[in-house]
């Protein structure tokens, strides 16, 4: 089924930021989780450590330091797909690759990619389906994450 | 801390130790202000029935952590989560609160696991699970993969 008009533009479209992982977020994001680790928040527990330092769980990649400069193209693509008659956004699951340690400190440049997007006729009706790559490279341009993440865009 | 575990401790097979959880609207907030997910149907009651739920749900990534957290307390300071994937299959619905500080008894949920690989690649000591959230009866609302390398007691020194 084809796309609505003027979605397939988005197809390609890179988005890149800065995100600084800081002590206080990296505590905050592990509280709210409810994981007590103290390899997220405890420095003399995690100097001695095989990290070295504090590092963040995984899935937690710091933040940019203004809000509206996320690497995230999803409010572009999300309102055109809302104007497009798809208003109702779902997580549609994630795929991580961890390959180096994040440390509280890091400042990773997060690039965000558009992969495809399709539309799909399922038991639900139409949707429009959303696949991006994330890649975190660190102030050492190590590559440390790389994640596939689909966004479901259903009619409402 | 719990022991480290060795690569020689597992077998296709084994269970990960249960890891539960509780979801009440209080959580979800600090998870949306932890995550910057600010998406309405995690905490406007009046938003998420407009959507044709019955109230707020619990978000995905939310679920999606708690698994983290269940595959990296079993693989222990020692191990490396190499790969993690998970997928939404249903909404789960916090416990409401009582007081300023407690809920109301309702749901736990579960995050379990299960190895379903072990293999060696480039020196390294790998083991795939399949790991999911349940809840009540058994009902499984999140479901994942995950792949770590856990040290191994022949490679001393």
């Amino acid at each position: 089924m084809p796309l609505p008009a003027g979605i397939t533009k988005f197809i390609g479209q890179v988005s890149s930021a800065i995100y600084e992982v800081e002590k206080g977020a990296v505590a905050r994001f592990a509280e709210a989780v409810g994981d007590p680790n103290p390899l997220y928040w405890d420095e003399e527990y995690a100097r001695k450590s095989r990290y070295g330092a504090v590092i963040a769980p995984p899935g937690f990649f710091g933040w940019p330091l203004r809000r509206g400069e996320s690497s995230d193209d999803l409010k572009t693509l999300v309102s055109s797909l809302a104007e497009a008659g798809y208003g109702r956004i779902l997580d549609g699951g994630i795929e991580w690759e961890f390959l180096k340690p994040i440390r509280v400190g890091d400042k990773l440049t997060v690039t965000s990619t558009v992969k495809n997007i399709v539309e799909r006729s399922g038991k639900t009706g139409k949707a429009v389906f959303a696949f991006r790559e994330i890649i975190y490279v660190n102030q050492n341009n190590e590559t440390v994450t790389r994640a596939r993440q689909t966004t479901i865009h259903l009619v409402g | 801390m719990a022991k480290q575990l060795y690569w020689e401790d597992v077998e296709v097979g084994t269970e990960l130790p249960s890891l539960a959880k509780v979801a009440t609207t209080q959580i979800l907030v600090g998870w949306a202000g932890a995550s910057g997910d600010f998406v309405p149907l995690h905490y406007d009651d009046a938003f998420a029935r407009s959507q044709g739920l019955p109230g707020v749900i619990v978000h995905g990534a939310l679920k999606r952590q708690w698994l983290v957290q269940l595959i990296i307390d079993w693989s222990g300071d020692e191990g490396t989560l190499r790969k993690f994937s998970c997928q939404y299959r249903a909404v789960d619905f916090p416990r409401p609160m009582k007081t300023l500080t407690e809920a109301h008894e309702g749901e736990t949920w579960w995050g379990k696991g299960k190895v379903t690989k072990k293999y060696i690649e480039n020196g390294d000591h790998y083991v795939a699970c399949d790991i999911w959230v349940g809840k009540g009866e058994g009902e499984v609302t999140t479901t994942g993969r995950a792949t770590v390398i856990l040290p191994s007691r022949s490679a001393k020194g």
